[in-house]
This record gives C-alpha cells, sequence and structure tokens, in this order.
C-alpha cells in the first residue's frame, strides 16, 4: 500500500466524484420530471398519449443504459443531433430513469383507494384539491421507499459514463490503473469514493422505509 | 431521407456477428443465473436463520455488493485479482464471477424479502393443526415463497441480460465491442452507420428482454 500515492491522487478522485454527483443530480432531476408526468398520464389515462408512455416505459425498462448512451453520443450526431458528453450523460440518465421513476410514481397512485377519490368528490372538492390534499400526499409516502432505490439504482448506472469519455470515478480509476500499474490503491480510491456517494441514501433509504411501514403504508 | 447506414448490416455476415455478440452477453448471465439462484436461495434461508454472527457477515456481503456499481466489482474481479492473488481471470471469466456473486446477492434479498413477508399466524396455525417442522415448510410456506419470488427471479434475468452490457469496458468481445469494429471498418463507405447499427443493438437488447419481463409480469398478475 503507497499512502503517498493515495494523496497524491486524491484530488483527481474528488473532481471525478463532484462530476459524478453533478451529472447524477441533474439527471435524476429530469428523471423525477418525466416519471411525474408518465404516471399522472397513466393516472388519468390520457387516451393516445398514455399509449405512448406505456411504449417508452417499457423501451427504457428493457434496454442497458450503456446502449441508451452509445445511441445517443454515437448514433444521434450522424442524423444531425450533436451534443457534448455531458449533455448525453445526462439525456441517457434521464431516459432511464424516467420509467423507473414513473413506474414507482405509478405504484403510489395505484395503492390510493378508489373510495378516498369517491369520499373527496362527496366533500365537494374538485379535481385539483383532491390530487392536492387526498390523492399525492398518500401516494407519495408509499412511493418514496421505491424513489430512494431509484436514486441509488441511478446513481450507480452513472459509473457507465466512462463509456463515453467523460471523466468520472470509473474512468480515473482506469486510467491511474493504466498509467502507474497501483491497481489496489487505485481500487481501494474508487470503492472508497462510491462507499462516499452511495452509503448515506442507502442508509436514508433504509430508515424512510422503516417509517413507511410504521406508518402502516405500503403494506 | 438521410443515409441511416442500415446496408452495412447486410453486407458479410455483419448481422451474424452482431448476434454472436448479443450470444456471448446471454451466454455469461445463463451461467451466471444458474449458479446465482440456488446459491441466493440458500443465502437468503440462512439469513432468516437464528445464527446472528452469520447474519452480520451475510448482511455485510449482500450490502456491500449491492451498494457497488457493478462495473466497480467487475473492475475489482479484473484489475484487483490479478495483483492480490497473481491470478488473471479472463473478461469472460471475471464477468461470470462478478454476476454470480450479484445475482446471489440479489436472490437472496429477495428469498428473506419472500419469507419474511409470510405473516407470523401462518407458522402458528400450522402448528395448531398439529403440522411438523418439515410439514410446515413443505405444504405452507414454500408454496407460498414461491409464488412470489417466480416473477421477480425472472425480474432479475434480465436485469442481468442488461448488465451483461458492462463486460465491453473490461474487454470482452461483445454485442457494442462486435459494433464498434463494424463501424470502423466500413468508416469511408458509409460513415452514418454508427446510427444504424446502435439503433439495432438498441432494439436487439430490447428484444432480448421485454419477452422476459411480460412473462414476469403476467405471472405477478396471475399469482396475486
Amino acid at each position: 500500500m503507497n499512502w503517498e500515492y493515495i494523496q497524491k491522487y486524491l484530488p483527481m478522485y474528488e473532481k471525478a466524484a463532484i462530476l459524478t454527483l453533478k451529472l447524477g443530480v441533474i439527471g435524476i432531476l429530469f428523471a423525477v420530471l418525466i416519471g411525474l408526468f408518465c404516471a399522472v398520464i397513466l393516472y388519468y389515462k390520457v387516451p393516445v398519449v398514455k399509449r405512448i408512455v406505456a411504449a417508452y416505459i417499457e423501451l427504457s425498462r428493457n434496454t442497458p443504459l450503456l446502449v441508451q448512451l452509445f445511441f445517443i453520443y454515437y448514433g444521434l450526431p450522424k442524423i444531425g443531433i450533436a451534443t457534448n458528453a455531458e449533455a448525453c450523460g445526462i439525456a441517457g440518465l434521464a431516459f432511464l430513469g424516467g420509467s423507473y421513476m414513473a413506474e414507482s410514481f405509478r405504484s403510489g397512485f395505484e395503492a390510493v383507494d378508489k373510495i378516498q377519490e369517491e369520499s373527496a368528490a362527496s366533500l365537494g372538492m374538485n379535481s385539483y384539491q383532491t390530487m392536492r390534499y387526498v390523492i399525492l400526499p398518500q401516494a407519495v409516502s408509499v412511493s418514496v421507499p421505491g424513489f430512494l432505490a431509484n436514486v441509488i439504482f441511478l446513481l450507480k448506472e452513472t459509473s457507465v459514463f466512462s463509456a463515453i469519455s467523460l471523466m468520472d470515478l470509473m474512468f480515473t480509476a482506469k486510467d491511474l490503473i493504466g498509467l502507474y500499474y497501483k491497481t489496489t490503491e487505485s481500487l481501494i480510491l474508487l470503492v472508497g469514493f462510491y462507499l462516499l456517494l452511495l452509503l448515506p441514501v442507502s442508509l436514508l433509504g433504509m430508515w424512510v422505509e422503516r417509517r413507511v411501514r410504521y406508518a402502516g403504508f405500503g403494506t | 431521407m438521410p443515409d441511416l447506414g442500415l446496408d452495412v448490416l447486410w453486407k458479410g455476415s455483419n448481422l451474424l456477428r452482431l448476434l454472436g455478440g448479443l450470444g456471448v452477453a446471454l451466454r455469461i448471465s445463463l451461467i451466471a443465473v444458474v449458479i446465482s439462484i440456488p446459491l441466493g436461495l440458500l443465502l437468503g434461508t440462512l439469513m432468516t436463520g437464528k445464527n446472528v454472527i452469520l447474519k452480520f457477515i451475510l448482511k455485510l456481503y449482500l450490502e456491500f455488493i449491492r451498494i457497488m456499481p457493478q462495473l466497480v466489482l467487475l473492475f475489482m474481479v479484473f484489475f484487483g485479482s490479478t495483483r492480490m492473488f497473481g491470478w488473471q481471470p479472463s473478461g469472460e471469466l471475471s464477468a461470470i464471477i462478478v454476476f454470480t456473486l450479484w445475482g446471489a446477492a440479489e436472490m437472496s434479498d429477495l428469498v428473506r424479502g419472500a419469507l419474511i413477508s409470510i405473516p407470523v399466524h401462518q407458522y402458528e396455525s400450522s402448528e395448531a393443526l398439529g403440522l411438523t417442522k418439515v410439514q410446515t415448510y413443505c405444504y405452507v410456506v414454500i408454496p407460498q415463497t414461491v409464488r412470489r419470488l417466480i416473477p421477480l427471479s425472472i425480474n432479475l434475468i434480465t436485469r442481468m441480460i442488461k448488465t451483461t452490457s458492462l463486460i465491453l469496458m473490461i474487454g470482452v468481445v461483445e454485442m457494442i465491442k462486435v459494433a464498434q469494429q463494424i463501424i470502423e471498418a466500413n468508416r469511408t463507405t458509409s460513415p452514418n452507420a454508427a446510427f444504424g447499427i446502435y439503433l439495432v443493438i438498441f432494439l436487439l437488447y430490447f428484444l432480448a428482454c421485454w419477452p422476459i419481463s411480460l412473462l414476469a409480469k403476467y405471472l405477478e398478475r396471475k399469482w396475486r
């Protein structure tokens, strides 16, 4: 074990971790927006659009992110849609994550009984109020554990960004292994930084899941 | 209509080569699934047991494998084992090792979840009916667990197939790698091949995973 080496290259990993985190967070934000949009469309059963949304969900859930990224990064420029690597990474993560988020939100909406909606209507609430005060609060608390699981999943998936030459943690580790043959140190730093990124979210997820279970939701 | 570079597919045996690449990915995931399902069943059952130390070790293993991106695990086995044990596994072997370890961890968590989702009163009722421990498991617990487990394990297979796309990064020649070779070779004659070929790969992965997902969804609905 070479501590000097670790100290020397720590800043490189820090930079890479920040990039991973930045792309991950932006990508997940877009994924949440897409997911919410899709879930609402499916909930209200909007004709035609709901078919497109369903097709999107199947397409994105049944293909790997790596393949999606290659298509976005190398394929799309050939028909004139060219962007930089960072935008491609975010777009890929949002495309993949959107469907996963949609599924977790949809299961939340499904968990709210029809009777809740009817009771709200009989109390004289309009459809906005029903959504805002009755359905959303219950749906959200059911979908929170699934949502956090998706966040972890998507943060993990960012590890393939190195394939489209983004300087993320994987890229840095592979680069350093190739340059200096300090395999053990590079791998330890890699694992350490991923733990640093993922462990807090994972612990939060476990805690929330327990809370939701106590609250009697999600049974 | 711009040139989408789809004609490259029909040149020589390009399409067959692509399918061969998919075959490599499918073979690796099949081997990993076949080993990891029984392993996961065993580990999952052990996790519901009473031995605290064993449970702690298993939990540590499970959480570590699940929290690390699969690509990191691949790097650890592929690059790390050479340095640490002086043993150099091929890319394919590393992939099988990683996906088996990962599959077993995921599977054991599914098994544990299915086992603890059986309410205590099921055990108590069986006892009240005078069933022995073996009878309780054979006739009451296992049938209920299996019903919950089968759709979830089928889903695990699709996840496995999707994750095998990562083996590109440790130098195994699979579908994306073959695609890169084809695109490079035809760079001058059809410069737009990247669009067509990557689109085809996207669709091939979809066609490999979608039927399996549908089956899982169907079983889940049927056995609810």
